[in-house]
């Protein structure tokens, strides 16, 4: 692979609109024009090297190409959007929309990751080793076909609305998820390690499963007795679990949750 | 201003010009016949015709912007940026009022009716279109579940009802009479539908066979540039057919005042069904084509399918729950008190689809089976068919079998087996195209000055980069398509607004709107119950109602002696 | 001289059956209208409480100047920022707002409206579930069921019950009061509840739960829990029952299912829950707005942009998305580095960091009395009161719109909103003050 390292200068405080940072954007291009992409704050437009140090080699395909952010970008906004191919490392915490309707290849944020980041994800992997805001994983304002496939893997906490209207893919948030985990859920799977409350609400299908606790569930879910090892899609989970289905606010609802209790 | 389009191949079927090459004159917004040094736009190779007239559009008002707010992830598509000469614009199925007229601009329309007013909100419908630029414009007014108009229908007072519709034309600023599936409206109100033309309305005890055939007769005893616009009970049903079949028949209860029908039955593709079931679904476009071609007081518009992801929005409320209901997608609602119930859903026409295929083949059969281009108009019913700017796509269709029979292939074999499309050989020509865009809306309309290029027709001209002896449209359909979504010049009053597909200047059309009247004791009479009404049942009073000239760009009242008493 | 018919511009509830006496330009009586309604016609005599010349600071201190002077000085501010915020709008007409947000386009910067401490949770249910709803007219008609659910009228909405839901004799209602029965979902007995013929007592912030189990029982399920939300099952199962057995069902609602623990997923469950009504009778919902024109800044801008709110112009484009657009996430990040506020007082109501952050940054008021936001402003201006002293168009809470009429005339010299964001966008265009002709629709 082939790297190209954007170390941050001083990120500008009305936050940075920086779709071209995407091995699909660099791919096939010159170091020169690299640097020249545009990038955008408030109403001002400015190129990329105004706001990174840009160096390394650009990569014929986007397949073979990797750019490190070496530094913090919490103003940086849309970090790999609509990717399909190619690897980006963030070596720190990145602002919202990080890999929003990616398709394939792999984006790593040591740090955390803003709200809205894995928005209607379509494939490829998203994995962010801190914590991630609100909305992970989620659709944009008013689209009921959400994140439809690929797989996003959180090593903190998330916030509120994990997987909102969830449509496919996996989703796994080793922390804690906010309120909301899972609304409106179609298909797909969400894998946390504890969860707050509202767990599932208003899912008409697919699969939560919470390892550890819930605070409160939802009074229209249904016990559905205790399982060992259950599945869900390729994955397997072990132990013992308390199974519910929902939402029975729903009508038809076919959704499975299950909990853990563990540690 | 004066202009001379030089040389293009004229397509003006009113007056029966069917490709000549020749000269067209501008002076001061109007065609003229001859013009002395006007500027010169050399139209060689290129293919003319009247601006284009759209008849029915869900473009402006209450229901068309709760579709607009109610999908937000519908704006994030068709985005353009502002220009030096457009505002920021955007949206797909429910384009902003700005995004509007210019991509009818840009198809080279000049003219555009709001399909279905509610007169409460009738402000609101007049406050989108003043941000409708580019195009004149006006607005279909709902009457078909209006409480003063089934009164007084229900009593036998038609001269009443005829007092009402033009006092709600002047006060709604409207241009002419439509119904929505009339009866069903109220009924929705309580969550009820009709389901046949002799259903009787719940408490107010008159049938839609009733509402129909005394808007009819209101329509032509005040003589209004339009006839009654129709949108029939039982839209989308399975079957429903014969709702329209019979629906038609009532056209001959009165005799049309002006040279046009009597009856415009709309979007007529969502009425055209047979089948019992869904899984039974057929095509019936072949006898509602029959019954179409054997009557002189009835005309149809398509309201033709394009596959993709659209909202549907009508004031059909029963309609629009049942529909959502099917699909389990958002659903939106606003029953309006003593007039009618519009509603707002999405929905994705889809080639796997053996409904959708089906429905597509209707529209086109449709239009191949009607005889009298005049008689069938081209119209999605803009959303719901689909957006407004797949228009070129359908031009192609129609006028080439070739690219039906390539669509066919993709779509589900429901088409071919349910409907008689693949059978059809016709092809459109440009003629005919002209007819179903603009001409035959025009007549349909009452508007003497639009769809055609005669002298005093106003200087509205659509210019395509199209050459019609060097083009093969059976043959050249994506040539055909490509080229009626972007005019070489778009002429609106004698200005051009869209050079080589863009807009390079934009402006305020004008608002056509219905100023009948009728004796002045009719007119008192009717004026009393008002108060009454309003006193006790709207939430409004009587003098808030009436909507102000000031909300209208360029407004422009059409007299009607009507002499009714 | 008296007026009749005058529309009052304060609260979402529009009543539009004012009768107002002025003489010499003062208003002398008021009719029909609600304490407040009145307080507010009267207020436009009190000159004292008014904003009535333009003012700049100067060496940290407000100082009168003419209004070139206000505007030149506005339209530099905004000009030279790289992020401006627009805001305010709930409380001016129309036309104002349509010339606000051609502003904000023409700048490249980010507009909003107070929908977005308000009934911005029931907008962005809208965007998942649908707005099944109906004009008041219909409920005044037709309601046989009305339920009030976190929402306050006899306070908030003082004639919202005697004009459209449960006194007036409707055309299917004749017996008004005694044809419909009122209840009161809240978290403790108010004036509203007091006169209810059921109150229902639901824990604070639990109401999300609660509409999940009537929604499971309207939908045929069967609910296991002995309570949810603090309501038994029994009442649970009783209202779900009412709910369905009715006619004509309606439900308001307001801050208190808006602003509490759920917020706009609470609203969603509600929508979906009067969907789900649907299917065994008629049912409807309404939000309580609270601003007499908050609708239709949604609506403007929904036709003009798209979107019902937070709108940020930066790129040339609409792009929304609450969360990165709305007046507080763009202060509270401190991403904008200008501010217009009218007809609003975000200093009074926003959170803390928010205000921080306002303060910080050059800003431009436009308002029609001095309030803590005009008092640490750079430039204010005063303007007149739409509905009172200028003309222009409101959206009632049930998006009906009607025009507000002119019954006096503003202070000496000053304009409406309208005008001033008409002059405000010819300097910003780089137009001679004043000069440049743009359409002024309202006056």
């Amino acid at each position: 692979m082939k790297e190209i390292v954007l170390v941050p200068r001083e990120q500008p405080d009305y936050g940075l609109i920086a779709e071209c940072i995407s091995c699909d954007v660099f791919a096939g291009r010159s170091l020169e024009e690299v640097e020249n992409l545009p990038v955008y704050y408030g109403n001002r437009r400015g190129k990329l090297a105004d706001f990174f140090d840009v160096s390394g080699e650009v990569a014929g395909r986007a397949e073979e190409q990797r750019i490190i952010i070496d530094g913090n970008v919490t103003k940086t906004r849309w970090i790999g959007r609509g990717m399909s191919a190619g690897e980006i490392v963030v070596r720190g915490s990145a602002d919202m929309y990080v890999g929003a309707w990616m398709s394939g290849g792999r984006i790593i944020v040591e740090g955390d990751a803003g709200a809205f980041s894995g928005m209607q994800m379509r494939g490829g992997e998203l994995h962010i080793r801190g914590n991630a805001g609100d909305y992970l994983g989620c659709s944009y304002r008013g689209e009921w076909r959400g994140m439809s496939g690929g797989r996003i893997v959180v090593d903190g906490n998330a916030g509120a609305e994990v997987g909102q209207n969830l449509n496919g893919g996996v989703i796994f948030v080793r922390g804690c998820v906010g309120t909301f985990a899972g609304v409106r859920m179609k298909k797909g799977l969400l894998v946390a390690g504890s969860a707050i409350d509202r767990v599932g609400a208003q899912m008409v299908g697919g699969t939560i499963v919470v390892l550890g606790k819930v605070e409160r569930l939802l009074p229209s879910f249904d016990f559905k007795g205790e399982v060992e090892n259950p599945a869900a899609g390729d994955e397997k989970f072990a132990g013992r679990f308390r199974k519910y289905t929902g939402d029975h606010a729903e009508r038809n609802a076919k959704g499975v949750l299950y909990v853990g209790d563990h540690g | 201003m004066k202009l001379i389009l030089k040389n293009g191949f004229v397509y003006d079927p009113i007056n029966g010009i069917n490709g000549e090459r020749m000269d067209i004159c501008i002076q001061d917004g109007k065609i003229v016949e001859d013009v002395e040094n006007g500027r010169i736009i050399d139209c060689s190779g290129k293919l003319i015709m009247p601006g284009g007239v759209e008849i029915h559009s869900h473009i402006a008002g209450g229901k068309v912007n709760t579709g607009r707010i109610m999908r937000p992830e519908d704006h994030i598509k068709n985005v353009f940026p502002k220009t030096g000469v457009t505002r920021a614009a955007n949206g797909y199925s429910t384009p902003s009022t700005f995004l509007t007229g210019y991509l009818y601009s840009k198809l080279g329309y000049t003219c555009a009716f709001t399909a279905a007013m509610p007169p409460l909100m009738a402000r609101h419908t007049h406050e989108e279109l003043h941000d409708i630029p580019m195009l004149d414009k006006g607005a279909l007014t709902l009457m078909g579940n209006n409480w003063f108009v089934m009164r007084y229908l229900k009593r036998g007072d038609v001269e009443l009802a005829a007092a009402f519709a033009a006092w709600l034309l002047r006060a709604a600023k409207g241009y002419a009479i439509k119904v929505v599936n009339p009866g069903g409206g109220e009924a929705w109100g309580w969550g009820r539908d009709v389901r046949s033309l002799d259903d009787p309305v719940p408490h107010f005890d008159i049938t839609p066979r009733e509402i129909i055939s005394g808007l009819v007769k209101v329509n032509e005893m005040l003589s209004l540039p339009h006839s009654i616009h129709l949108h029939a009970n039982n839209l989308g049903r399975v079957g429903n057919y014969v709702t329209t079949l019979e629906t038609m028949e009532l056209a001959d209860g009165a005799k049309p005042a002006r040279e046009r029908q009597t009856v415009q039955l709309t979007h007529v593709q969502f009425h055209s069904y047979g089948g019992d079931s869904w899984r039974t679904f057929a095509s019936e476009a072949e006898s509602i084509a029959k019954a179409v071609n054997s009557k002189d007081n009835v005309i149809v518009d398509i309201g033709q399918v394009v596959f993709g992801d659209t909202t549907t929005m009508t004031a059909d409320g029963p309609m629009e729950y049942y529909l959502s209901s099917l699909t389990g997608l958002k659903w939106s609602n606003r029953n309006i008190e003593l007039e009618t119930s519009p509603g707002v859903t999405p929905f994705i026409y889809s080639k796997h689809s053996p409904v959708s295929s089906v429905q597509w083949a209707v529209g086109l059969e449709l239009a191949l089976h009607i005889k009298d281009p005049f008689n069938v108009l081209l119209t999605t019913d803009h959303p719901n068919g689909a957006p407004f700017f797949k228009y070129p796509t359908i031009i192609a269709w129609l006028m080439s079998a070739k690219y039906r029979e390539e669509t066919m292939k993709e779509v589900h074999r429901a088409a071919q087996r349910n409907t008689t499309l693949a059978t059809i050989d016709r092809e459109y020509d440009f003629y005919e195209i002209a007819t179903v865009t603009r001409a035959g809306q025009a007549k349909s309309l009452g508007l003497s000055e639009k769809g055609h290029l005669g002298p005093g027709a106003d200087a509205d001209v659509a210019v395509y980069d199209i050459n019609p002896e060097e083009v093969d449209p059976g043959r050249d359909y994506r040539l055909i398509e490509e080229k009626f979504a972007r005019t070489s010049y778009t002429i609106k009053s004698g200005e051009v607004l869209v050079k080589d597909g863009e807009i390079v200047r934009v402006v305020n059309g004008r608002t056509l709107y219905v100023d009948a009247q009728v004796d002045e004791s009719l007119e008192r009479e009717l004026m009393r119950d008002l108060d009454y009404y309003f006193k006790r049942f709207y939430s409004v009073n009587l003098a808030n109602y009436p909507v102000q000239e000031v909300y209208l760009t360029n407004p422009t009242p059409i007299k009607v002696e009507t002499g009714v008493r | 001289m008296r007026y009749t018919d005058v529309i009052c511009s304060f609260c979402g509830t529009l009543c539009d059956d004012i009768e107002v006496v002025v003489e010499d330009n003062r208003i002398v009586d008021v009719k029909h209208a609600c304490r407040i309604g009145t307080a507010k016609f009267l207020s436009s005599n009190e000159l004292e409480h008014r904003l009535l010349k333009p003012m700049v600071r100067k060496n940290g201190k407000l100082v009168e100047t003419s209004l070139d002077e206000a505007l030149d000085r506005a339209a530099g501010i905004l000009k030279s920022a790289i992020k401006p915020l627009l805001y305010g709008w709930s409380s001016t007409s129309c036309e104002a707002q349509s010339a606000g947000i051609e502003l904000a386009e023409e700048l490249g910067g980010v507009i909003d409206a107070t929908v977005t401490v308000c009934h911005g949770p029931s907008v962005l249910a809208v965007h998942d579930a649908g707005y099944p709803g109906c004009t008041l007219g219909e409920v005044k008609n037709r309601a046989d069921l009305v339920i009030y659910w976190g929402s306050n009228p006899m306070h908030g909405h003082p004639r919202h019950l005697s004009r459209y839901s449960i006194f007036p004799r409707g055309y299917f209602r004749e017996r008004g009061q005694s044809d419909r029965e009122l209840v009161v979902v809240d978290v403790r007995k108010t004036d509203t509840a007091k006169i209810a013929n059921r109150f229902i007592k639901v824990n604070y912030g639990e109401d999300y739960e609660l509409i999940s189990a009537l929604r499971k029982v309207v939908n045929g399920g069967e609910l296991r829990e002995e309570s949810v939300a603090g309501v038994p099952r029994k009442e649970i199962i009783e209202l779900a029952e009412k709910m369905m057995n009715c006619q004509f069902g309606v439900l308001f609602f307001g801050m208190g299912l808006t602003q509490s623990y759920g917020r706009h997923r609470n609203i969603d469950n509600a929508i979906c829950l009067v969907r789900d009504l649907n299917v065994h009778t008629k049912f409807v919902m309404q939000p309580m707005r609270g601003h007499y024109n908050v609708v239709g800044f949604s609506e403007v801008l929904g036709w003009q942009a798209g979107f019902p709110y937070a709108v940020d112009f930066g790129r040339g484009f609409a792009w929304y998305n609450p969360g990165e657009t709305t007046a507080n996430d763009v202060l509270q990040r401190g991403e904008c580095d200008a501010a217009l506020v009218i007809a609003s007082d975000p200093v009074s109501h926003f959170p803390r960091k928010s205000v921080e952050h306002l303060a910080k940054i050059p800003l431009v008021a436009i308002d029609i009395h001095p309030t803590p936001t005009t008092q640490i402003a750079d430039v204010v201006i005063p303007s007149a009161i739409a509905g009172i002293e200028v003309e222009g168009t409101a959206y009632r809470m049930d998006s009906v719109p009607l025009r507000l009429r002119k019954i006096k005339e503003p202070p000496e010299g000053v304009l409406s909103d309208e005008e001033i964001m008409r002059r405000l966008l010819a300097r910003v265009r780089g137009a001679e003050s004043g000069v440049q002709e743009l359409e002024v629709r309202a006056r």
